[in-house]
């Protein structure tokens, strides 16, 4: 299921299966389905572990979703395309992190959040919680099953780490500086995929470097720091981010 | 009868946490009835690692009963056997050489150090960071390598006897002990820095089952979970027993009787065993590592009592002789057994994941509970 968003992602330079306009929009809404999984999952294997697991990746994964969601819609914003390709063309001077200003770096930071809580990942990873419920939604689940579920919620890492690269690290581009014409040749001369795929490594490797060092949050703070911090303050930052993009204050 | 399957007529959910389970240490079987993610009420049920330790100790003579005593609390095994041969000592009034003194204070306090990291790496786990427990094993690691030299075993060591220590130690002891301490003091502040002052941790932790100085006594708790609600209660401060009396340390009390306290006064405890085994470790007097016994001991009518502190509270032994080579009867008053007591007090109204960390402070081992 979740291979299904792979289509719409530009791994490199002219290799995308499939260019659609509203390709970031199609990626996040593909993505969102695992929540369903999950949710089945923990329900029909009639164990309580699992239940409590279920309804508490429900809970999450839905608010979590809003962060990234808007998260994305301020680079949007600054792009006015929902198509990958527009959207990394648009960085071709610069990664929109270095170049959105401070309503970039605020979304990139709260999307990084977002996307851990939303792959159910460490310090966020209310639905397995080992010390708590065991292994929450898949308790029930061995072999190749278990298997599925552990394979998509890697997966879910890379497309969501990987349209965090498109958005914010300028996907395929190299990284270039100003008028440094050697400096940006010998950055064109490492493949497109290479920089892509590195770009994603680098979320991911921050991802895990999360869930090594970091507790794990409790529930009911899980979800204040969605709703009473995060929302808020992307919903503001989209504000900011509108300001900008229509005064044309981003370089 | 307690409905152990499905739901309570109020329509709350009962589950059942253990006896396998991560968070219970061991095999403890919680009840718990949830009304959704909040606790209502916490029913341990115990026996499921019951092994009649102190039936075992009636046909046991004076000398051999000190082995079984490891088995109860299994992470300060040193202090249970030191417990059981003190009782023997004060029974026969064994004077015990200075040199053994020196010796068994000095492992007392090795044990609960590596108590303490055992425990610290796993209520960081329990609240969900994995590495502070890696971090924990490397230093803990240390410590068992120093026991295995000198006492022979990593776990259960079984080197202290009626009069003193079963050998002396080994050459390198105090050049190892040494170099852990030195080690050990290094590492400290890295864990204050990853663990301590985490603002998910604190978050964790804070304001999470707070336990009066009140309940604390009316419980009967002790150890840490004791002296984090205010209660002064070390024994080896209050009934000072070998070379403890000669040592200056502090006693780690906090107030606030909440999970950080808790936390706070075993990471404190942790700074005192080093201060205590610096002051030790370079005046081993010396001399004998055992008094001159007889060799069939035979406590004289009548009954005796001691206590020790070991890394989770108060250890009493009780025994009454009738004169014979094998106790009347023996009673172990365990610490992890009354720090469970207070567990439900503690946890009701807060959420499964408090709950968790509550354990985690309480420190339980099973085997000490059931013994």
């Amino acid at each position: 299921m979740c291979n299904v968003a792979y289509g719409a992602y530009a791994i490199a330079k002219n290799f995308q299966i499939w260019d659609l306009n509203i390709g970031v929009l199609y990626v996040s809404a593909v993505s969102s389905f695992a929540v369903i999984g999950i949710l089945m999952a923990g329900w029909s294997s009639n164990n309580k572990y699992s239940l409590l697991g279920a309804m508490r990746s429900g809970a999450q994964i839905v608010s979590y979703e809003l962060s990234a969601g808007l998260s994305i819609l301020t680079i949007v914003i600054l792009t006015g395309s929902l198509k990958v390709s527009d959207i990394i063309q648009s960085q071709e001077t610069g990664w929109w992190l270095f170049k959105g200003h401070i309503p970039a770096l605020i979304a990139f930071v709260i999307y990084v959040i977002a996307i851990t809580a939303e792959t159910n990942r460490a310090p966020f990873d209310m639905a397995e919680a080992e010390s708590e419920l065991t292994a929450g939604f898949h308790t029930e689940y061995s072999g190749m099953r278990f298997a599925f579920f552990f394979l998509s919620e890697y997966i879910n890492i890379f497309i969501a780490c990987g349209i965090g690269a498109t958005l914010f690290l300028g996907g395929w581009m190299p990284f270039h500086i100003g008028h440094w014409e050697a400096f940006n040749h010998i950055m064109d001369f490492i493949p497109s995929s290479v920089w892509f795929l590195g770009k994603v490594f680098f979320l991911i490797f921050v991802i895990m470097w999360f869930r090594w060092t970091f507790p794990r949050l409790r529930i009911d703070q899980l979800l204040n720091l969605e709703w009473k911090y995060l929302l808020p303050i992307s919903l503001f930052n989209l504000l900011l981010m509108t300001v900008v993009a229509i005064m044309g204050w981003y370089f | 009868m307690f409905e152990e399957v499905g739901r309570t007529e109020t329509g709350d959910l009962i589950i059942n946490i253990g006896p396998q389970h991560p968070a219970t240490h061991g095999v403890l079987h919680l009840v718990i009835t949830l009304n959704g993610e909040t606790v209502k009420k916490i029913e341990p049920h115990l026996g499921y690692i019951h092994r009649s330790i102190e039936k075992m100790c009636e046909s046991l003579t004076y000398r051999q009963y000190i082995y079984v005593t490891s088995r109860m609390d299994y992470l300060s095994s040193h202090i249970n056997n030191h417990a059981c041969a003190l009782v023997v000592e004060k029974g026969l009034q064994i004077e015990v050489p200075q040199r053994a003194q020196y010796i068994r204070v000095i492992l007392d306090e090795l044990n609960r150090i590596a108590s303490h990291l055992l425990w610290w790496g796993a209520i960081a786990m329990d609240v969900g960071a994995i590495t502070p427990f890696f971090h924990a094993f490397r230093e803990r690691e240390l410590i068992t390598d120093i026991m295995e030299e000198t006492c022979g075993a990593r776990l259960t060591m079984n080197f202290m006897v009626p009069g003193g220590t079963m050998m002396d130690i080994h050459p390198d002891f105090v050049k190892k002990t040494k170099a852990f301490l030195n080690f050990f003091k290094s590492k400290l502040p890295e864990y204050h820095e990853l663990v301590t002052g985490n603002v998910i941790f604190k978050g964790r932790l804070e304001d999470v089952g707070v336990l009066s100085k009140e309940d604390a006594i009316s419980y009967g708790t002790s150890g840490p979970v004791a002296r984090a609600s205010g209660v002064s209660c070390d024994v080896r401060k209050l009934y000072p027993y070998d070379v403890y009396s000669q040592i200056n340390f502090e006693e780690a009390i906090e107030t606030k009787g909440d999970c950080y306290a808790r936390y706070k006064v075993r990471m404190k405890e942790l700074e005192e065993s080093i201060r205590i085994i610096e002051q030790l470790i370079d005046n081993i007097p010396e001399g004998e590592f055992q008094a001159k016994t007889k060799a069939v001991l035979k406590l004289p009518k009548g009954e005796y009592m001691t206590r020790v502190e070991t890394a989770r509270g108060d250890l009493g032994v009780y025994i009454t002789s009738e004169g014979g080579t094998t106790p009347y009867r023996i009673k172990f008053r365990s610490p992890g057994f009354s720090n469970l007591s207070a567990l439900d007090h503690m946890v009701r109204g807060s959420k499964i994941g408090d709950m968790v960390a509550i354990m985690g402070t309480l420190d339980l081992v099973i085997p000490d509970i059931d013994r």
